[in-house]
């Protein structure tokens, strides 16, 4: 049986410049893989063409052995992404959280049971009809995961998780993730600057990184 | 002038200023939303000239649209001129740029990364542009009431393709400068102070959507 993710020879060009080439990369299902590497080397740009968010010039992205679906509605309600920000809408707490699954018109019953299992397994049950503009950054990122795992994704994408979060908070939400991730057993990809992070929670690291000349993005896999 | 005849100027201000505003809503939403999220050749020209739209004299904008529905003009056979349907014309078009522009920057003002994460959570692209909305709503509920504005005060283009005719075209705009013209101030006076009062009345009801939307998110 195949990877549950495989990625070949991709490019991808933003704003006409390369700012990401990648030669293979597969993925296990419920795998967690960290992406490293300096600021420009293509970790978000990465985790956007995963999301089916930006077209790649060149290369093939198969989820569980099918390239054909790529990008499409379907593709991108298999997985969630969570981006640097939090951006959560100015709505109520619940109401976030329960966003992507009234994109996928799930029913009511539904949307509520689910909404409030996530609040509780992120402990923020008590913030849920605070408006979201009232949080703290801790709050909101956990908020934003939360509003992420509540769609229960075969693949999870995070965008540097705790960069914006003080040092305690960041403490406590990593342990938190780790056991939701274990639990759960979510396929995850996350990108960080940090060594720590990746000891933490991942189990395997790629990273990307410019040459010496700057232009060619080059990989490998730790 | 009787009570009745100012009652019917009024109620037909209202009817001519508000289906202009609707109109102008159905044109403004999706050609601003096109102009903030759209990347197409031609974005910049277009969002210029919508801008540039926001500051259409109405009088010109009457002149255009007269020359246009005149007997002998290339729309004359559809018998618009000094009609109600014509001052509706001219007033879409002079909201319909004030709706989009306004409507263009209140999407531009959101983060331009939250299309990103709407999308990365399973919006499909109607989803994603809805949910824009209800985060813009409180400047889109502004651009709403600046379209309204713009047209219920208007005076130049109503009176030169409805004609200020009496119980068919007469608004309150235009049956103020009839009054003015007169010298019965007294009655100018009174058109003046129900058109401020309808103008007030219409926005306090949008203003306090706006704001209570506001409060409870």
């Amino acid at each position: 049986m195949g990877s549950f993710l495989e990625v070949k020879g991709l490019r991808v060009r933003r704003g006409g410049r390369l700012v990401l080439t990648l030669d293979h990369l597969t993925i296990e299902k419920g795998e967690i893989l960290a992406v490293v590497g300096p600021n420009g080397a293509g970790k978000t740009t990465l985790l956007l063409t995963l999301a089916g968010l930006l077209r790649p010039e060149q290369g093939s992205i198969c989820l569980e052995g099918r390239e054909d679906g790529y990008g499409s509605l379907d593709y991108r309600r298999r997985l969630a992404l969570v981006m640097q920000e939090n951006l959560l809408l100015s709505r109520s707490v619940f109401e976030n959280v329960a966003l992507g699954l009234r994109f996928r018109h799930l029913p009511k019953q539904e949307v509520q049971r689910r909404v409030e299992e996530w609040l509780e397994r992120l402990k923020i049950v008590h913030l849920a009809q605070r408006q979201a503009g009232e949080l703290s950054g801790g709050e909101a990122r956990r908020v934003a995961l939360a509003r992420a795992f509540v769609l229960e994704p075969e693949l999870l994408l995070l965008d540097e998780p705790f960069s914006v979060l003080d040092r305690p908070t960041r403490q406590r939400l990593q342990e938190d993730l780790k056991t939701i991730l274990l639990a759960s057993g979510t396929t995850t990809i996350f990108t960080t600057h940090s060594e720590s992070e990746v000891r933490r929670l991942a189990e395997r690291k790629l990273e990307l990184g410019s040459s010496a000349r700057g232009r060619k993005k080059m990989q490998s896999e730790i | 002038m009787t009570a009745t005849e100012i009652a019917q100027i009024t109620l037909l201000s209202l009817k001519v200023a508000g289906l202009a505003t609707l109109i102008s809503l159905l044109i403004g939403l999706p050609l601003g939303t096109l102009l903030a999220l759209g990347d197409f050749r031609g974005r910049a020209l277009l969002l210029s000239a919508v801008n540039t739209g926001m500051g259409l004299p109405p009088v010109l904008v009457g002149l255009v649209v007269a020359m246009l529905l005149w007997r002998s003009g290339p729309l004359g056979n559809l018998n618009l001129i000094y009609t109600p349907a014509a001052m509706v014309i001219a007033q879409v078009i002079i909201a319909a740029p004030v709706v989009s522009g306004l409507t263009a920057a209140a999407l531009q003002a959101l983060d331009p990364r939250l299309r990103l994460q709407l999308l990365g959570l399973g919006a499909s692209p109607m989803q994603m542009v809805l949910a824009l909305w209800h985060e813009a709503r409180l400047p889109l509920l502004a651009a709403l009431m600046a379209g309204f504005g713009s047209v219920i005060s208007e005076v130049g283009a109503s009176m030169m393709v409805g004609g200020n005719i009496r119980y068919q075209t007469r608004v309150l705009t235009t049956a103020i400068v009839l009054e003015t013209s007169r010298g019965q101030f007294g009655n100018a006076l009174i058109l003046g102070a129900l058109l401020l009062g309808i103008t007030f009345l219409v926005n306090y009801a949008l203003t306090r959507l706006q704001q209570g939307r506001r409060r409870y998110g």
